[in-house]
């Protein structure tokens, strides 16, 4: 993305009480014209209420909602030109596919020809073959049926397509297949595309932005390559996936100190704020040293088990009760074996220091 | 013998053997004792007749074609009636009632434990002149009503109260196999409220309706005691000239030959309703 686009659509400190719960609390965002948003977050983070409002089958608390600057908090879902593509995809079993991608047009009277054309239009731009068209929707596999929502959701031209987690029940292999297709379809249509998941790695694949949630509020918006390299919060570095977290407290001379490991370590450069924190090492960075004075930062400690994760080859090594995992790439050389010392270290700029939130 | 020696060594059949002795007994032997029965000369207690014709002609004859015409009349309207009080019921019990709903199921349900001739007897105090409601009715409004009683009009009421939870029961189901998020996703793909009904809640839930119609007929077409108890008998439904037949009259080959004529007729249209409205296709297990 170069520049800021315009914003299709916009929250203003949107707010959802259930009860006396609160399920999104007070959330400002502005999403693009043309964008892949993605929002994440653990089950229970207000992330489907969000959706959900954004799309009209909730009404917010307070706050509001903008569409291209127009109000549309008490839209109905059937009145906004938006369309969401269900976790269940809620295909019509008693429709074939051609009618399930038909449905919205013939809602709105559109004739027969004409929606048939559009239907097959879409069917080709899925990859759906053209003999689907009167096929029960029954019978189609889990990937053919994500493109029939998919199509079914487009059909009718919406200015926004939101997903409610569809693909979280797809085998792995072919998730990972449908989620390029995904953002093939987002490039092909050029369409704002709100997505939301529970799954880092699959927005990191997809989205333009990424806005993480937590506790029904957005705790960092950013880039993929921002969410990844930059997080603030212990809570989002450790969302991404593996990674070592070491409480820290500022240690007087630009250091910070560990209290459990009663190890001093150097910073990534920039000031150290005097709040309680931790520093974040992500496995990769982190390597087994053959001397003390490779590197700035070093910890030692025993050489637990290893794991092949592919191209890579990840160590778990036991300072203390303490767990750390180290990355190396499968050809890199390494000569150690299960439970040899072994001193681990990285460098400084390649560790990041966030809120222990 | 070879036959019995094997299915002395099939564990299968051997395990199935009991059931199938049990069905053949007691569910196809009366069947074919009254399907033989109707063929024997009226008047007769025995099988070994020469069989014939006579008891259906009588029928035809003596216009009792009429009662059985009755009866479906009756069934059809119940059913036509129920499904059109049932539906709003059963989608309040599934969507809007919440909580209540199970309060209202025990509501439906507790009255199946009365027998229903008691219950019929019941209305009968409630309907008759001086009874509850006119009584009512006379003494605060001064309002002078005909009978309610014994009436046409009274027995259709006395079958659709007996036999609404059979309708409403399987309708609720029919309407909760409907998806929460298909009726949103038809609303968010531009349906107003009257077209996901249309399209999608009606015939997602036609099989709990179905059901519903096809219990519901089947039974009151068997309906006896509500013409009996409501209408004074002055409607004979045909289930009331087969129990003369066989009792009063003792005339069992006729009664036989009215039982197998209701059998075939609501046969004929059961098949005929379950081809038209293929279950499997409907629930979209094809």
């Amino acid at each position: 993305m170069t520049g800021t686009p315009e914003p299709i659509l916009q929250l203003k400190r949107v707010r959802k009480e259930f009860g006396g719960l609160v399920a999104v609390d007070d959330i400002d965002l502005a999403i693009g014209e043309g964008e892949f948003f993605t929002i994440v977050g653990p089950s229970g983070s207000g992330k489907t209420t969000l959706i959900r409002m954004l799309a009209g089958m909730e009404r917010p608390t307070s706050g509001d909602i903008l569409l291209r600057g127009q109000r549309i908090n008490d839209t109905p879902a059937n009145e906004r030109p938006t369309c969401m593509v269900f976790q269940s995809l809620a295909l019509f079993p008693h429709r074939t596919v051609g009618e399930n991608i038909e449905f919205a047009l013939k809602i709105r009277n559109v004739d027969r020809s004409t929606r048939e054309k559009r239907a097959r239009l879409l069917m080709q731009l899925l990859h759906l073959p053209a003999d689907y068209y009167g096929k029960n929707v029954t019978l189609c596999s889990g990937g053919e049926r994500q493109r029939v929502a998919l199509a079914r959701a487009l059909a009718f031209d919406p200015q926004i397509l939101f997903f409610d987690e569809p693909l979280s029940a797809i085998d792995y292999k072919l998730r990972k297949t449908l989620e390029k297709e995904l953002k093939d379809i987002h490039r092909e249509t050029g369409k704002t595309f709100v997505y939301i998941t529970h799954s880092l790695e699959e927005a990191m694949v997809m989205s333009d932005r990424i806005g993480v949630m937590r506790k029904g509020r957005l705790i960092q918006v950013g880039t993929p390559n921002e969410i990844y390299s930059a997080p603030r919060s212990r809570f989002v570095s450790e969302f991404m996936g593996d990674v070592n977290v070491i409480p820290v407290e500022k240690n007087g001379s630009g250091a910070v100190r560990s209290r459990s490991l009663g190890a001093t370590f150097k910073p990534p450069p920039g000031p150290v704020e005097d709040r309680s924190q931790c520093l974040v090492v992500r496995p990769e960075f982190l390597r087994f040293l053959n001397g003390p004075d490779e590197a700035a930062n070093k910890l030692k400690g025993r050489l637990y088990n290893e794991y092949a994760l592919g191209s890579r080859i990840q160590y778990q090594v036991r300072v203390g009760d303490q767990v750390f995992l180290v990355e190396r790439l499968r050809q890199q050389p390494f000569k150690g074996s299960l439970d040899d010392e072994v001193l681990i270290g990285w460098d400084p700029e390649n560790s990041i220091l966030v809120s222990d939130e | 013998m070879s036959e019995v020696s094997s299915i002395i060594a099939d564990p299968g059949k051997r395990a199935a053997a009991p059931i199938l002795v049990l069905l053949a007994l007691g569910f196809a032997a009366p069947l074919f004792a009254v399907v033989a029965f109707s063929f024997m000369p009226p008047r007769t207690f025995g099988f070994w007749h020469e069989p014939t014709l006579a008891n259906y002609l009588t029928i035809y004859t003596d216009n009792a074609y009429i009662s059985l015409l009755w009866s479906l009349a009756l069934a059809s309207a119940t059913v036509a009636i129920l499904a059109v009080i049932c539906y709003p019921i059963a989608y309040g019990l599934v969507w809007v009632f919440g909580r209540w709903s199970t309060v209202l199921t025990l509501l439906f349900t507790i009255p199946l434990f009365v027998s229903e001739n008691i219950r019929l007897y019941g209305w009968v105090l409630f309907f008759i002149k001086s009874g509850v409601l006119p009584g009512t009715l006379k003494t605060l409004f001064g309002l002078e009503t005909g009978d309610f009683l014994f009436t046409p009009a009274a027995i259709l009421f006395g079958m659709v109260y007996v036999y609404l939870p059979f309708m409403l029961f399987p309708m609720t189901l029919g309407i909760a196999m409907v998806p929460n998020q298909m009726r949103e996703a038809a609303s968010d793909l531009g349906a107003s409220r009257w077209q996901v009904f249309r399209e999608v809640e009606l015939p997602l839930s036609m099989p709990g309706i179905m059901i519903g119609s096809l219990l519901t007929f089947v039974l009151a077409v068997g309906a006896l005691a509500e013409s009996k108890v409501l209408g004074g008998q002055r409607i004979i439904p045909i289930t009331h000239d087969i129990e003369i037949a066989f009792t009063y009259a003792q005339n069992w080959p006729l009664g036989a030959a009215l039982a197998v004529l209701l059998m075939l007729v609501v046969s004929v249209l059961v098949i005929a309703v379950l081809r038209r409205f293929d279950l499997d296709q409907i629930l979209g297990r094809r």
